[in-house]
């Protein structure tokens, strides 16, 4: 039997449909709000989840939905607090951010989150972005992909920078730091450089847990990444790291089915059908099609159409029976979520491994 | 003089609490030390803060780790989190005390920080503070995507106009742009979002801003800088000035004269901005305990090691192999040109400091350590609960501050004898709130309007 998927819930905004927001459970200035904030991290929490993302991006979403959006790093540090094994990855984009900044904030998650932070790495298009931040645009897929190349790059070595024991706090000879356990980085790449070391120790996981849309990075520098298809054959890959299938869901509630609900969400704006699976209709179907994905997928992010609705479904419905079943695992209390993804803790790439030890020679 | 005698009879101290990151006066060598990193401290730190009605809840900022000599620096306390993101997770954890974070206006633009102070505004309900600070050394800019640096001159330029975009984000939606109902036709009406345009020498920028504003209106703006530039800086757009101002008396009168006069100059009122020098605190029994103790915890900050590169940056040399507990070196000092190297200190002649230095060990007879510390800058208070809260009590009644921002000699505990015991005679005292009236940072400060500049 395949090993149990990974769990991971998209929590920006209303949910995934454009016009979520007209089926959510509260008025929409709720939305920016911290009790919101908490209450879907402890849902999601609750429900057994690995992993929650936090979508972002400096420009207003487009289209109908919600133009409002509390930075994700941000959000993802206050929900830090109000979970204890959740797994919290806000999305950063590489494109026309500091790495130096990016490094530092997601470092600092990782203390906040003591171990459970994680990046969601991405590159951002729109040349609105780029105004609105007085540079010149990036243009290109191949320019994108330098940059989260580049940025991906500096916030490892910066992570690394400082070796695990680097604050020696050596009463003897007055030093608080041992020098030759910082290192500076030296990035130079075709666009910048940075010098470190980082500002931030080097976080509790060690290197925080990095996660991309498939071909963003170059291969084996993400730790997951996220893949699209819209059928489960689709799906079927390989690749150095882990893989975590896209799915869309809307799922039947008491009250309407799946179908009735995106009709009405429809009418006021198409949620129109794009690379990634999507499963409408009972809870069962779900987990169907989960226990079939278990065999192509190491886990799945799940894209709920509208949390207020698909949120609790999925926490009374389908998890619990997934992980009776053994098709998924419940993260546990006390792991890093490098630990729950099965993934080890690195030693710094800086640090000395060729001490040689008396005797051994 | 009875308190009726006072400018301001009815005045209140605030306090903050500095939560330091690289420094060599929070003491790491003693057992009660804790971590630095470890978030659990500033959990720790905070909610003693808050437990004592604290206004405000500071970080620093770091944007390269100090060198000396060519090396990075090895004796103090370093290592911090990101400010806005660990003040995020920290306003989850509590209610009333604002949170304040040291941004720098050099490395940032306005379309991203102005965001994420809004968001820390939003996820605290109205608690953001921006402590506004500038670089000005290239050495800081080699961490940087656009590297490089500013001249000292276009600093505050830059700040100033960087605060004048913040300020249109902040204010770019009508309080009743989103929709109060889920029927309604937009989720926000596009009419009450402004489009926040900038060309200034600084930024050539076109935002369009995501986040509506916050129960306090706007984060409440911190500014540190003591020079001319500075202090106009703040008389012009701060609500609040830190100073080095606030252990003599005289001087934070003369300073607090200064700046008042300043803020007419720039047509505010004199009430509009409120005056917390950082100070170091030192409770006793007696007065003579409290000294006593003062002393241990100078040794303990001014460490041979710590003594022995203060000395050397003022000579120009390598001191680390002398002995920091006999006399003062006998060399002239080198005179170099400054680095920008632990940040942006800049010396005056070394040949004047030295002198000074040599003339005082040798009137009272002092070690290079003890004369490293007999000249080193007066940080605080030292005696009695009751001693301590008269005397603060006459300062912010006769207008020589507001308050004080405190910086505790320990991690996480350092807080605890300031609110166990300080407090209470200052509440005693009728000088400092029995609690917190309002919610927002703007209101425990008594700052007028809600900072909207629409």
């Amino acid at each position: 039997m395949s090993r149990p998927l990974h769990l991971a819930v998209e929590l920006d905004g209303e949910g995934a449909h454009p016009a979520a927001w007209r089926r959510a459970s509260h008025a929409p200035a709720a939305l920016l709000t911290p009790e919101r904030v908490r209450a879907l991290a402890q849902v999601a929490e609750n429900a057994g989840a690995t992993l929650a993302t936090f979508d972002d991006s400096l420009l207003p979403p487009d289209g109908v939905g919600p133009v409002g959006r509390i930075g994700a790093v941000e959000r993802a540090a206050f929900a830090a607090v109000h979970t204890s094994v959740l797994g919290l990855a806000p999305v950063v984009s590489t494109t026309y951010s500091e790495p130096f900044h990016v490094s530092s904030q997601l470092a600092s998650l990782d203390f906040a989150a003591t171990g459970r932070a994680a990046w969601l790495v991405a590159a951002t298009a729109d040349p609105a972005a780029a105004r609105s931040l007085g540079r010149p645009t990036v243009e290109g897929e191949e320019a994108l992909r330098r940059e989260a190349r580049d940025a991906g790059r500096v916030a490892r070595d910066l992570w690394d920078s400082w070796e695990d024991d680097a604050a020696v706090r050596d009463v003897d000879t007055g030093r608080y730091l041992d020098r030759d356990k910082l290192h500076y980085i030296d990035f130079v790449g075709e666009t910048y450089t940075v010098k470190g070391p980082a500002i931030v120790p080097r976080p509790p996981q060690g290197q925080l847990v990095v996660l991309a849309p498939a071909g963003l990075l170059p291969a084996g520098a993400a730790d997951v990444e996220l893949v699209e298809g819209r059928s489960v054959a689709d799906l079927a890959g390989d690749g150095p790291g882990l893989r975590f299938a896209e799915v869309e869901i809307a799922l039947d509630t008491p009250a309407h089915t799946a179908a009735e609900r995106l009709a009405d969400l429809d009418r006021h704006a198409p949620w129109a059908a794009g690379p990634r699976l999507r499963y409408a209709g009972p809870p069962g179907g779900l987990m169907a099609l989960l226990e079939e994905l278990a065999g192509v997928v190491d886990g799945v992010r799940l894209r709920p159409a509208v949390l207020d609705e698909d949120l609790p479904e999925l926490s009374a419905r389908v998890l619990p029976a997934l992980f009776r079943s053994g098709t998924a695992a419940r993260p546990q209390p006390g792991t890093s979520l490098r630990t729950t993804l099965g993934l080890t803790r690195p030693a710094s790439r800086f640090a000395r491994h060729l001490t040689p030890v008396e005797g051994t020679a | 003089m009875s308190s009726t005698d006072y400018p301001r009879p009815h005045a209140q101290l605030h306090l903050g609490v500095f939560f330091q990151g690289v420094n060599h006066w929070t003491i790491w060598s003693l057992p009660e030390s804790g971590s630095q990193i470890d978030f659990s401290s500033f959990r720790r730190m905070i909610g003693t803060a808050e437990r004592g009605l604290f206004d405000a809840f500071f970080l620093g900022e770091g944007l390269r780790l100090r060198e000396s000599g060519g090396k990075i620096h090895d004796l103090d306390v370093a290592g911090r989190p990101d400010a806005i993101t660990q003040l995020a997770a920290l306003a989850g954890l509590t209610s009333r005390i604002g949170l304040v974070a040291t941004q720098n206006t050099t490395y940032n633009e306005p379309a991203d920080l102005a965001r994420r102070l809004s968001g820390l505004d939003l996820l605290s309900n109205g608690r953001a503070g921006w402590n506004v600070v500038t670089t000005d050394n290239a050495w800081t800019g080699e961490n940087f995507r656009r590297g490089g640096y500013l001249d000292h001159a276009d600093r505050y330029v830059r700040a100033e106009q960087f605060l004048t975009v913040a300020r249109q984000i902040w204010d770019s939606w009508d309080t009743d742009a989103i929709a109060t109902s889920t029927d309604a036709e937009d989720w926000a009406d596009p009419k009450g979002i402004a489009t926040v345009g900038a060309r200034t020498s600084q930024f050539d920028v076109e935002i369009t801003p995501t986040l509506p504003r916050s129960p306090q209106g706007h984060p409440v703006i911190f500014q540190a800088g003591d020079s001319a530039e500075g202090r106009d800086f703040a008389a012009r757009n701060a609500d609040v000035i830190f100073s080095a101002h606030g252990s003599d008396f005289a001087d934070a009168l003369a300073f607090a004269t200064d700046i008042r006069a300043r803020l007419r100059t720039a047509g505010r009122s004199e009430d509009a901005l409120r005056i917390l020098p950082g100070t170091e605190i030192v409770l006793g029994d007696t007065e003579e305990e409290a000294a006593e103790k003062a002393h241990w915890i100078r040794l303990h900050q001014v460490t041979p090691a710590t003594a022995l590169a203060i000395a050397g940056q003022v000579w120009g040399i390598d001191l680390s192999d002398r002995d920091a507990d006999g006399p003062l070196p006998a060399e002239d000092p080198v005179v170099v040109e400054p680095t920008g190297e632990m940040g942006s200190r800049r010396w005056k002649d070394p040949r004047e400091i030295v002198r000074t230095w040599r003339d005082t060990a040798e009137a009272r007879g002092l070690s290079l350590r003890e004369t490293v510390i007999a000249l080193g800058p007066q940080r605080g208070h030292v005696g009695t609960p009751a001693g301590l809260a008269e005397k603060f009590a006459h300062f912010v009644r006769a207008g020589a501050v507001d308050g004080f921002n405190i910086s505790p000699y320990l991690t996480p505990d350092g807080l605890d004898d300031i609110v166990d015991r300080l407090v209470p005679e200052l509440q005693e005292r009728g000088v400092y709130r029995e609690r917190y009236a309002g919610t927002t940072l703007r209101e425990h400060l008594g700052l007028a309007g809600s900072g909207f500049f629409r």
